[in-house]
């Protein structure tokens, strides 16, 4: 191999990955703390809600776990304005990780819902807890111990997945990589950069999550 | 000794060869018109200027400029679909009289070959709609405050980038595509892109076409000639200024570029 590796190439360039950086994380954050809150809404409609409404939520959930998700975030960013929605690409991003997360979250919380024992909803209600406090302190927080390992997986899945969003010329950390490798053509370099940014990323927010995790599950008594 | 003797014949008949293959001085302009044909190189993979049709037959702007020059001549036209990378060397094999194939001037061709007269626009510029504010837009100061889309690692993208006003916010999408959608899909109202790429935005989507609103980078296509043919290039210039006034190279490029060429021409 003769290629000789020039990272001295990328410095001029920190800032506009740094900005990437922070863009990427962001958008994680605000799709994350969305899309949970769209899963759990979803969980609870499929589990408690009306069949119709278990039926529409079960369609919506099907389209999305179906279709890639750049396909999605083309949908919103270049067809919706055909039907008169026009978001600019933060929000079309934004939006697209949401939907997508909400979809999938759905699922994982519906599981946990449903391996919460009808004992303690019985108990809940003969504590004369109204059908809201039981879903909050009975089911859902059980619900939410039990799944959330795979629920942190899919939200590393996310974020690693919002890649995609440089193609509508939102501004994150794959943005700035093409950017850079379009204007000094160090591809090489620029690449194994991101990507360590990329897997460390993806190792501080399994951390940062376990952090909550322990912060939120550790309930009296334990 | 047999083996010997058939070498010196090869030997000699080589040398005696040599004076035929020196080049000729007859003229080219001359040598067609006796010939009643004239050799053209055309692209094969460049719409609008040359590309395959439905019949497979070539079609485009440069096919016909080549039948319009063959037409001025009264000889018949065989066209040449060639390539970027092998048009030159056509014209300097004598496999074609003329190189018609969206060619630009640049100091390295220059030294290898003749360049006509400018037959047809090419060059990349800022495109608006028709929206009023949009209108405005006359010169690079005035995008300060407005939002560009363009094609990342493009020519226009990185004049844009260099030259644009700071205030000025551009969008880099992956390809061209990607570019033209979000122009059609209204992401952005202002696009810096080439005359060729505008006019298929305009062809296939005419509520919202391209208008030009100023140009970045101009480097119009020249029919290509070899060196030392001076009555050849006098003919092509004559047939490219009459086209120029009588109104064909604008019908041409309505046709094919769906636009005006532009003042100055």
């Amino acid at each position: 191999m003769t290629y000789k590796l020039h990272f001295a190439d990328l410095l001029p360039y920190w800032d506009l990955l740094l900005k990437g950086l922070v863009f990427t994380i962001l958008l994680t954050i605000v799709s994350t703390v969305a899309g949970t809150a769209l899963g759990t809404l979803g969980a609870s409609a499929r589990t408690f809600g009306p069949r119709w409404l278990d039926r529409l939520t079960g369609a919506y959930v099907e389209v999305i776990r179906n279709t890639p998700f750049i396909v999605q975030l083309f949908f919103i960013f270049f067809g919706l304005p055909a039907a008169g929605i026009k978001l600019n690409e933060t929000t079309a991003a934004v939006l697209a990780m949401t939907v997508n997360l909400g979809a999938y979250s759905t699922e994982i919380i519906r599981a946990g819902i449903q391996a919460v024992p009808k004992g303690h909803i019985e108990a809940g209600a003969s504590l004369a807890m109204s059908r809201l406090q039981v879903l909050r302190h009975v089911v859902l927080k059980q619900a939410f111990e039990k799944i959330y390992p795979a629920l942190s997986s899919q939200i590393v899945i996310v974020m690693l997945g919002s890649a995609v969003v440089s193609q509508i010329s939102a501004e994150d950390l794959t943005y700035a990589a093409n950017f850079i490798q379009s204007r000094n053509f160090r591809a090489f370099e620029v690449y194994l950069v991101v990507a360590g940014l990329y897997l460390l990323l993806a190792i501080v927010t399994r951390a940062a999550l376990r952090g909550i995790g322990r912060l939120v599950f550790r309930g009296p008594g334990r | 000794m047999t083996r010997m003797k058939s070498l010196a014949i090869t030997a000699a008949l080589l040398l005696a060869a040599i004076p035929l293959a020196k080049p000729s001085h007859a003229d080219a302009l001359a040598d067609i018109m006796k010939a009643g044909v004239i050799k053209v190189a055309v692209p094969q993979d460049f719409a609008p200027f040359g590309s395959a049709g439905p019949d497979l037959k070539p079609l485009g702007y440069d096919i016909d400029m080549a039948n319009l020059i063959g037409k001025d001549l009264g000889v018949r036209v065989e066209i040449i679909a060639v390539t970027s990378a092998n048009r030159i060397p056509y014209l300097q094999t004598r496999k074609a009289d003329l190189v018609i194939s969206s060619l630009g001037k640049n100091p390295d061709r220059e030294k290898v070959i003749d360049f006509s007269a400018a037959y047809a626009p090419f060059f990349s510029g800022v495109y608006g709609t028709k929206d009023s504010k949009i209108a405005k837009i006359a010169k690079i100061e005035d995008l300060a405050g407005q939002t560009v889309g363009a094609t990342r690692g493009s020519i226009e993208e990185q004049e844009l980038s260099k030259t644009a006003p700071s205030s000025a916010t551009i969008k880099r999408y992956e390809d061209n595509n990607a570019t033209i959608a979000a122009f059609i899909a209204g992401q952005v109202d202002l696009i810096a892109t080439g005359n060729t790429v505008a006019a298929a935005i305009a062809e296939k989507n005419s509520g919202r076409a391209p208008t030009l609103r100023f140009v970045i980078k101009d480097s119009p296509c020249y029919v290509g000639l070899n060196k030392e043919e001076p009555a050849l290039l006098a003919k092509v210039n004559d047939i490219i200024a009459k086209a120029k006034s009588g109104g064909e190279l604008e019908k041409l490029s309505q046709k094919w570029l769906k636009a005006s060429l532009p003042q100055g021409f």
